[in-house]
């Protein structure tokens, strides 16, 4: 490919190959189980950040087509009876390819308005399939929730198969922002997001370009919420359709560098095993809220740029160390917040 | 016939209130491009403000609105103080939405440490009064709600349009530049335009738990709500989010009786995407630019 570099292919290969052999290493499924959450994360972290972050539009609704995914898998499996073991694996893309066409028409009416109307109809799409799960009792079940068939793994490493379903979704998520941020739709995304009426006034199809991008980012978050509602075994609407897990999706992007390559799973690395800590700690419980706003408040305030962009700021500063990259200018262009 | 009267006069009733708490969001997004998701949760600490006031001191609910109003005021202008004067910049509305939604997730946090997360509702001992007029029964609770909720729009539009504090209010709304050009300290407005708007949230919540049980979750509900009915007015309007806010009132109540109570919060964002699609800056709004 056109700007495949040795560093950046090493560095790709050497963090999926690691992160590969991480639960062959590691028996202990506690740990395990934190490695498939943070996975989970990570990879809806940068599926926000291919539209949101690139675009410049903040989505608030994504955690509705996590919900679309779990359910998609949960319906399939349970009433249709598809079959159970690795196959649901197997009908992941499908259900990631079935969720972004479902979800094109709505956005593209709700990309119609720009900002931050945009962000509340999004919002208020999570409701909707929220609501959307609780009353069509007939195939979701409502508020009992849904049971999807237990799989017959191995119960010494019953989490490494979706472990590693995770991380394949995750390093699909990467490769596709990979290509994207090196393509004429990535230029066209920093584009509308430094100024969309001028993107437009030279002749870019902004809403080709915002909608192609809306795709990828919810046939990844349904594919990720397949693998989730499988994992889990049993979903219901309050769970599967969490503002709280999309906030905290969001809240990693900011926290490892919106509209970088690795700002989100950088972002997840970081807090996901803090968050779990926290849980185990306090118990999934009120004091866990606190904390979360806590830290969420104390990353907006202090470090609104991220990690990534703020130490390759550094990396300047300390005499011009940090490689000369072709795309700094779409980065830390004009537009970028200072 | 007699039904869709009723739920029609039930649905104006319940859109009054949700016009006030309205109101206060498209207010501040007005004078300072803050979409305040903290509102809702904002809402339900009056309310639980309300219910202590009730429960152990023997406040009447639409008395504590008194007491309630002023202190929410207070805390909203040190939230923004504390939070949102450092937001600045040209990515300064986003941050904004998602430092007050931490703001509701630590309400919503604290709320639960207090009082647990079981369902509370404030009981005066008229909560079930109902007036009987040409065959339509009025609610006492909801028809004083709705009293209130009209006195309190009342005085607010008075102050907008009637007070020096309320004139530079309306030109930090209409350009916020020219207005600093003119004098007006627009820091100071934004600080008071937010305790403005938390004011009304916390007017509305101190009645609202007279008329709905609510727990600390309940936040999210209204959010939603509160979000669709400023959009659907157009961001920034103020008649617009009243009128939106009457008609999701109306909307859901006769889904509510015509077809069944689970469809009508869903009814209401059916709505809300119809209109967008027609009118995209809602029905009161001015399409808005680029980030």
């Amino acid at each position: 490919m056109r700007r495949l570099n040795a560093v950046g292919a090493a560095r790709g290969a050497a963090f999926v190959s690691a992160l590969a052999a991480f639960p062959f290493v590691v028996h202990a499924a506690w740990i395990v189980n934190i490695g498939v959450i943070t996975l989970m994360y990570a990879g809806l972290a940068t599926a926000w950040n291919l539209f949101s972050g690139y675009s410049g539009y903040i989505s608030l609704g994504q955690a509705a087509f996590f919900g679309l995914g779990a359910y998609s898998l949960g319906i399939l499996f349970q009433h249709m009876s598809a079959g159970t073991g690795y196959r649901p694996f197997e009908v992941l893309p499908l259900i990631g390819l079935g969720v972004a066409l479902v979800s094109l028409p709505v956005a593209w009416i709700a990309l119609r308005t720009r900002a931050m109307t945009f962000a509340i109809v999004t919002l208020t799409l999570l409701f909707i399939v929220q609501q959307l799960a609780f009353n069509l009792h007939g195939i979701t079940h409502g508020s009992t929730g849904l049971e999807l068939p237990t799989p017959r793994f191995s119960v010494a490493n019953y989490d490494r198969p979706f472990y590693l379903a995770m991380l394949a979704v995750v390093t699909l998520a990467l490769l596709l922002c990979w290509h994207v941020r090196g393509s004429k739709l990535g230029l066209m995304l920093f584009a509308i997001r430094e100024d969309e009426d001028k993107a437009r006034g030279v002749g870019v199809r902004v809403t080709g370009a915002k909608l192609v991008a809306w795709a990828l980012s919810v046939g990844l978050t349904a594919m990720i919420g397949g693998v989730w509602a499988y994992y889990l075994t049993f979903i219901y609407p309050e769970s599967s359709v969490d503002p709280l897990v999309m906030i905290g999706a969001i809240l990693m992007t900011f926290l490892g560098g919106k509209g970088t390559l690795w700002g989100p799973v950088v972002g997840a690395f970081v807090l996901v095993p803090a968050q779990q800590y926290l849980l185990t700690r306090f118990g999934a419980n009120q004091f866990y809220l606190i904390a979360y706003a806590a830290v969420f408040m104390v990353v907006l305030l202090m470090l609104p740029r991220g990690i990534i962009p703020s130490l390759r700021d550094v990396s300047q500063r300390m005499g011009g160390h940090g490689r000369p990259r072709h795309d700094v200018a779409v980065e830390a262009g004009p537009g970028a917040p200072a | 016939m007699h039904q869709i009267v009723q739920a029609c006069i039930v649905g104006i009733l319940t859109g009054g209130i949700y016009a006030l708490m309205a109101s206060g969001l498209t207010l501040v997004f007005g004078i300072m491009k803050v979409i305040n998701v903290a509102q809702g949760a904002l809402v339900i600490l009056a309310a639980y403000l309300s219910y202590t006031l009730f429960s152990q001191l023997h406040v009447d609910p639409f008395l504590s609105i008194v007491l309630v109003t002023p202190a929410m005021f207070v805390l909203g202008v040190a939230a923004q103080l504390l939070f949102i004067r450092s937001l600045r910049g040209p990515e300064g509305s986003e941050l904004s939405l998602l430092v007050t939604w931490s703001i509701a997730l630590g309400i919503e946090g604290v709320l639960s440490v207090v009082y647990k997360t079981t369902y509370r509702s404030t009981i005066p001992s008229y909560a079930n009064r109902t007036w009987d007029i040409g065959g339509y029964h009025i609610s006492l609770v909801r028809a004083g709600a709705f009293g209130a909720a009209v006195l309190i729009l009342l005085l607010l539009f008075l102050l907008l349009t009637r007070t020096r504090l309320g004139r530079a209010v309306r030109a930090t709304v209409q350009n916020p530049t020219s207005a600093r050009l003119l004098g007006v300290d627009t820091d100071r407005v934004s600080a008071l335009g937010f305790g403005i708007g938390v004011s009304t949230a916390a007017a509305a919540g101190a009645v609202y738990g007279v008329i709905y049980p609510f727990n600390p979750g309940s936040h999210y509900d209204l959010i939603s709500r509160l979000l669709s009915i400023v959009v659907l007015g157009g961001l920034g309007s103020l008649g617009g989010a009243i009128l939106a806010a009457l008609l999701m009132g109306v909307v859901e109540a006769l889904v509510a009786v015509e077809i069944s109570p689970i469809w009508s919060a869903f009814s209401f964002f059916v709505v809300l995407i119809a209109i967008l699609l027609v009118r995209p800056q809602g029905m009161f709004g001015v399409r808005e630019r680029t980030l």
